[in-house]
């Protein structure tokens, strides 16, 4: 089974976020970086597919060359190679990004890697688009399917299951080369161990320049939500301030007095 | 071109509450553009739906298709396309759930149109100009967005959906116009093909009026057991941070946030969980939230209501027993 899983990297934002002074941008001076987890439960579903069945693996992102951290953190876990599409660090928009991706699956096919199988997030953590994945399969005449939480491989064959709208879930079955976006709880990611880290830190990034275009959404700015401005009371410390809370539930309705 | 087109989901005869989100939002933007609001409804008992959509509607094309009954999403994405190339509104609606965000990334694949994912206000003008949700909502976007058919689904939870009228005599119906699209064969490839039950047993996050939350604070699987305990005690549900489902103490199915659940109880109890901006977006529906942490900054107690700082390992137990001293008091 040859899978490729493109990854988006993104500021690891804690309690707050906050905006660069022109509101372009999240600050991310104090920040890390990390994937969405839709993202990491794809590369997790990848590594272990490749371990079952064997085939190969590799981690795509389109990115500033910093996005390498993502890159070799998902080889740290089990993925064979990774694809840097290198960026000035411009937004590129879903447009764009799908363009790229295509273009670099075309060529990695024509050059004798064919993929089974690409896994997408069901949405990127930052912009959330959900968008990217459909349009790389429409391009390549794929057929797709999002928000997949459980995922079976076999005969050729890909099984899938989402939750359906009104509760449950529902199964599709597509023939390969297919691709696929998939929600957080698809898996359990792995931690990293430390010679997964060393080997990937030795492996080769190929690096590759995207095209650039903007169709839109074009963005102006962004901004905080309004804030629901409450403020807190402390009903006491430890556990002698049981009695006030059980006073609240009652007042709030969701305890019979 | 002027008007909007809503992609409308449907079950059971009823409008699922998303698309009555975009009903509304597309309302005013056909008004703005001084053209028709029209519905668009797929599968079993679009019919039915459709003659029961408010009088704003005027035109609602109807799919009957046994082929498209099941839900495939290239296909239904198909038939929207057909429809749209005849007389292309100004701008295509749809909820931003699952299925519309699916089906309308596939007319813009196929159409190679932009899309903008989770509007929550829109303003007709040239170019159009937008409101968009970023990290689920924690963060808003201003952009705008240059097409000649705009494709949009709608942020859930946001547009304010008016009361459904009363059916009174001389209220208009729409007209209902059954579309026969051609299918594809290759569209119909991912398409539904079957449906499991839910888990059993378990009280719906969801729809619970209590939720009790654990985070990393919790320490351990074993730990949520006195969380469990006022849960039952209070009839509610526990759910819990990604740092323990993250970690295996709880179900990814627990997790409250923005790659998990989005709740919305009376009450949510937040113990030893710090608050970061991807759990909240999932628990701020709550009407009151009660936050139980040792750190008296950390950062719920910006959207808390109500807290205790102390040790939840105390603090819980110290609850549940105090419910059940006055429970056994009352006799
Ligand atoms: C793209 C993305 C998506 C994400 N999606 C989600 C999501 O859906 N849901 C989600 O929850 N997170 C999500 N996260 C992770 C999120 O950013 C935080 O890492 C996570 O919510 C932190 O969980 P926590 O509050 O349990 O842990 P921590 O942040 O470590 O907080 C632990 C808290 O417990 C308190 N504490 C410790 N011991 C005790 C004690 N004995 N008694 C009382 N209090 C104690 C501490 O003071 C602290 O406030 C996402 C992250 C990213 C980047
Ligand atoms: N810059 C990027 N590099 C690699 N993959 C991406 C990028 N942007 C989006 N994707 C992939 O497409 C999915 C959906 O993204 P989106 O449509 O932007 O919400 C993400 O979860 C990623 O798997």
């Amino acid at each position: 089974m040859e899978i490729l899983i493109c990854v988006k990297r993104v500021p690891a934002t804690g309690g707050r976020i906050s905006l660069t002074p022109d509101g372009q941008e999240i600050d991310t001076r104090y920040l890390g970086f990390t994937v969405s987890p839709h993202e990491e439960c794809a590369v997790e579903e990848a590594v272990r597919v490749v371990e079952a069945q064997g085939g190969s693996s590799a981690v795509l992102t389109l990115g500033p060359a910093a996005a390498e951290e993502q890159l070799r953190d998902a080889m740290a876990i089990g993925i064979d190679r990774a694809i840097l599409l290198e960026t000035d660090g411009r937004e590129y928009d879903p447009i764009a990004t799908a363009a790229a991706i295509v273009a670099t699956v075309r060529a990695q096919e024509a050059a004798g890697a064919p993929f089974d199988l690409i896994l997408f997030g069901n949405e990127a953590a930052d912009t959330g688009g959900f968008q990217v994945g459909i349009r790389v399969a429409v391009a390549l005449g794929r057929p797709v399917v999002t928000g997949i939480k459980s995922l079976t491989l076999r005969d050729g064959v890909a099984a899938a299951r989402r939750e359906a709208p009104t509760g449950g879930w529902e199964t599709y079955e597509l023939p390969l080369p297919a691709v696929v976006s998939v929600k957080e709880g698809l898996n359990l990611p792995r931690y990293p161990s430390i010679p997964g880290r060393l080997r990937a830190k030795r492996k080769e990034v190929e690096r590759i320049e995207p095209a650039w275009s903007s169709t839109g959404p074009v963005k102006l700015g962004l901004r905080l939500p309004a804030e629901q401005g409450s403020q807190v009371e402390i009903l006491g410390r430890g556990p002698e301030a049981a009695s006030d809370v059980v006073d609240l539930l009652v007042k709030l309705g969701v305890l019979a007095s | 071109m002027s008007g909007v087109l809503v992609f409308v989901e449907h079950a059971g005869g009823e409008i699922e509450r998303v698309s009555r989100e975009a009903l509304t939002l597309g309302a005013s933007l056909a008004a703005a553009t001084g053209g028709p609001l029209e519905a668009m409804l797929i599968g079993p008992g679009a019919d039915r739906t459709a003659a029961a959509l408010g009088s704003g509607v005027s035109t609602a094309h109807v799919v009957s298709d046994d082929r498209l009954h099941a839900y495939a999403p290239a296909a239904w994405a198909g038939a929207i396309v057909q429809l749209i190339e005849t007389r292309p509104p100004a701008a295509v609606l749809a909820g931003g759930s699952d299925r519309g965000n699916e089906v309308l990334a596939h007319v813009a694949a196929r159409t190679a149109r932009p899309m903008a994912a989770n509007v929550v206000s829109v303003s007709v003008g040239d170019p159009w100009r937008l409101t968009r949700q970023r990290w689920a909502g924690s963060l808003l976007e201003d952009a705008t967005l240059d097409a000649d058919v705009r494709l949009l689904t709608v942020a859930p939870h946001v547009v304010p959906v008016p009361e459904p009228e009363v059916d009174a005599a001389g209220s208009t119906r729409p007209t209902i116009a059954q579309s026969q699209p051609a299918v594809h064969e290759p569209d119909l490839v991912a398409r539904v093909i079957g449906h499991e039950a839910p888990e059993a047993g378990t009280i719906s996050l969801t729809d619970a009026r209590v939720v009790v939350g654990g985070g990393r604070g919790v320490g351990s699987g074993e730990g949520f057991a006195t969380l469990e305990e006022l849960a039952g005690l209070l009839g509610g549900a526990v759910g819990g941070s990604r740092v323990v489902t993250s970690a295996g103490w709880r179900p990814h199915s627990d997790q409250i946030g923005q790659t998990g659940l989005r709740i919305a109880p009376e009450l949510y109890v937040a113990c030893g969980i710090s608050g970061a901006i991807q759990h909240i977006v999932g628990c701020k529906a709550a009407k009151r939230i009660l936050a139980i942490n040792t750190d008296p900054d950390a950062p719920i107690m910006g959207v808390a209501d109500y807290a205790v700082i102390g040790d939840l390992h105390q603090v819980v137990p110290a609850i549940s027993a105090e419910i059940r001293r006055r429970a056994a008091s009352r006799g």
